[in-house]
């Protein structure tokens, strides 16, 4: 295990942003620390770098003990969310930084200067300052920079951001092809479900200073630990009292509308209720069904749609799909699902 | 005016619509051309330079009009008078080693009062003004009476060109400090630990990273300190005894000078106090930019 994390606490104040906290980092894989702002994931990760002291803990760095080592003996990479450029410094001298401090020879620092530069695909901006780059760019450079030092752990703390969402996605992609061709072990922070999902090896779900579950993203998705997880990692709904993906409910329309069900009784069992409206969303429609006191969100294919009939005022009875990940849905509804 | 109101560029190209000609792309490139106002900004250019001119240029101008009034040669007789000369060469002098000594004492400061936290420190924010705000002949008055042959700390630099540096140093602590403290608590602590993550101890960060950011607002704390050194006279005329050939100072050498209905000499010495303030502040521009540019 490359980073090993144990038994961290960290508190600012009365605010306890880590509370004994241990999690192994694989080697060589592209690691995800994902959860709410404020959960605690930059903390985390500012520890792991030694820019925040632990009350109490250790961190391991590929089998050296480097809780009391200060951060610029850990030999690890930092990318910030504000890129933390040396304004005053050209692109080139930004990533020559860390070389230049190591004594590095001249020569030396020019061929991996201009290696880095080509990788992130910036050789034709050595010259430029930092305020004349995009923030995209920007990012890049800071990447370049961090790798020059040859890190043997590469950490993003939230890297993406401060981007808009088109160079945000350019960007991701981008790194997930970095990493298969130079595979240090990274750990990225997050808040955005759908770019953990997308870019990591491992996800590390960290909610009010604790970590909630640790998988690959197909577990994270398909079996989520609780409530928690499954609501952060995509939209939910509660059906008799448990929570389900709206796309993982089976629907079924009935004749009429029944007078009084006790269907709910049986928890996750079949639910009837009346459409009180549909909204089409490209090739998906959303409905949402009245059934005694819950609200259900459904979402199913247009094809489905116009199959079953569904429309506002028809009878439904409602049941989560076969082999679909439920959770037990605590009260009330779990946090509303970023989407 | 009306022609730069007809040539109003955005005008101009809104009224022309998507036509590609050539003359209205450039002008469009540039929008806000040298020779071109609009009213406003015209009216407001005007009322500045006016303004400006009255407190100003005008004055300096006359200053050098006076000057000039006796010729070259009498100038240089002025200046070179053995009891001017030294005035002269020790204000200035003293004035370079107080600048200096503000350049690493006035970023101390504001580094302590950025970055640190201990009580009193608001006290201190308020304290570090007062040298700005006292009047000058309060504090010659302050630095006799501690300073002085009766001081209480039995330190007596009275008469002497300690008098004159401490006088200097006095007036101009506030300049540094307060030209680089918001520069410092602007300054993004990224970018340190960056540095940090990188390997780079933290003298190396404040060297290679945080100097370089601060160095303009050092650059301009140390103009002012200068210009105001070398124009000192209420603080240190005092202590110093203002003793020819010795203490005396140029601000004090113009008053005598006047006061012996010499206004040609007194003009001659005030011309060059302006001039060595010009140079001495071109001088600090230019080498924050060479600086700037190397690191």
């Amino acid at each position: 295990m490359s980073i090993e994390i144990r038994n961290v606490r960290k508190t600012f104040g009365d605010f306890v942003a880590l509370d004994d906290v241990s999690v192994s980092v694989p080697t060589g894989r592209l690691t995800a620390l994902l959860g709410p702002s404020g959960g605690g994931k930059s903390t985390l990760l500012r520890v792991v770098a030694g820019l925040e002291v632990p009350d109490s803990g250790a961190i391991e760095i590929e089998g050296r003990d480097a809780t009391n080592l200060p951060a610029r003996r850990r030999n690890v990479g930092f990318v910030f969310q504000h890129y933390a450029a040396f304004k005053h410094l050209s692109v080139a001298r930004n990533v020559a930084f860390g070389l230049e401090i190591r004594r590095t020879p001249k020569a030396e620092i020019a061929e991996r200067v201009d290696e880095l530069l080509r990788l992130v695909h910036l050789e034709s901006f050595a010259h430029r300052l930092p305020s004349q780059l995009s923030g995209g760019q920007r990012q890049r450079m800071a990447l370049a920079r961090a790798l020059a030092i040859r890190p043997s752990v590469l950490l993003l703390d939230e890297p993406f951001g401060a981007l808009d969402a088109k160079v945000r996605k350019e960007l991701r992609d981008w790194l997930r092809r970095l990493h298969d061709e130079i595979p240090v072990t990274t750990v990225f922070v997050t808040h955005d479900q759908e770019e953990a999902l997308e870019v990591a090896d491992e996800i590390v779900v960290v909610n009010e200073g604790r970590i909630e579950q640790v998988g690959t993203p197909d577990d994270l998705y398909d079996r989520p630990a609780n409530d928690f997880v499954m609501g952060f990692l995509g939209p939910v709904t509660r059906l008799g009292g448990v929570l389900v993906r709206p796309h993982d409910v089976h629907v079924e329309v009935l004749a009429s509308v029944p007078a009084s069900d006790d269907a709910s009784s049986r928890p996750g069992g079949p639910v009837t209720g009346v459409v009180t409206r549909t909204t089409r969303v490209g090739f998906e429609v959303r409905a949402e069904v009245s059934a005694g006191d819950e609200v259900v969100s459904v979402v199913v294919t247009r094809a489905e749609a116009r199959t079953l009939g569904l429309a506002a005022g028809v009878a439904v009875r409602l049941a989560p799909a076969q082999g679909a990940p439920t959770a037990p849905a605590a009260e009330p509804v779990a946090a509303a699902a970023p989407a | 005016m009306s022609p730069t109101l007809a040539e109003r560029p955005g005008r101009t190209a809104r009224e022309r619509g998507p036509a590609p000609a050539a003359p209205a792309r450039r002008r469009r490139r540039t929008p806000n051309g040298p020779y071109r106002l609009t009213a406003t900004s015209g009216l407001g250019l005007g009322v500045a330079l006016l303004w400006f001119s009255a407190l100003a240029l005008v004055p300096l101008l006359a200053v050098l009009v006076e000057t000039s009034a006796g010729g070259w040669p009498a100038f240089v007789a002025a200046v070179t008078q053995p009891q001017t000369a030294a005035a002269l060469t020790l204000t200035v002098t003293q004035a370079l080693a107080v600048t200096a000594v503000n350049v690493v004492m006035g970023t101390l400061v504001a580094w302590v009062l950025v970055r640190d936290r201990f009580p009193g420190k608001r006290l201190l924010e308020v304290l570090i003004d007062i040298p700005f705000a006292l009047p000058t002949i309060v504090a010659g008055l302050v630095l006799l009476a501690l300073y002085g042959p009766s001081g209480p700390l039995g330190i007596d630099v009275a008469n002497t060109r300690a008098a004159v540096f401490l006088a200097f140093c006095f007036v101009t602590l506030p300049f540094v400090v307060r030209s680089v403290q918001p520069v410092l608590a602007e300054l993004d602590r990224d970018v340190e630990e960056a540095a940090a993550s990188l390997g780079a101890t933290r003298f190396t960060t404040f060297r290679r990273v945080v100097l370089p950011a601060l160095a303009p607002a050092i650059t301009a704390g140390a103009a002012l300190s200068f210009a105001r050194a070398i124009s000192e006279y209420g603080a240190l005329v005092l202590l110093s005894g203002n003793l020819p050939m010795r203490t005396e100072v140029g601000s004090v050498r113009i008053l005598s000078y006047l006061e012996n209905g010499q206004p040609e000499q007194a003009a001659a010495v005030a011309s060059v106090l302006l001039l060595v303030s010009l140079l001495v502040i071109a001088t600090i521009q230019l080498l924050q930019r060479k600086v700037a540019r190397r690191g």
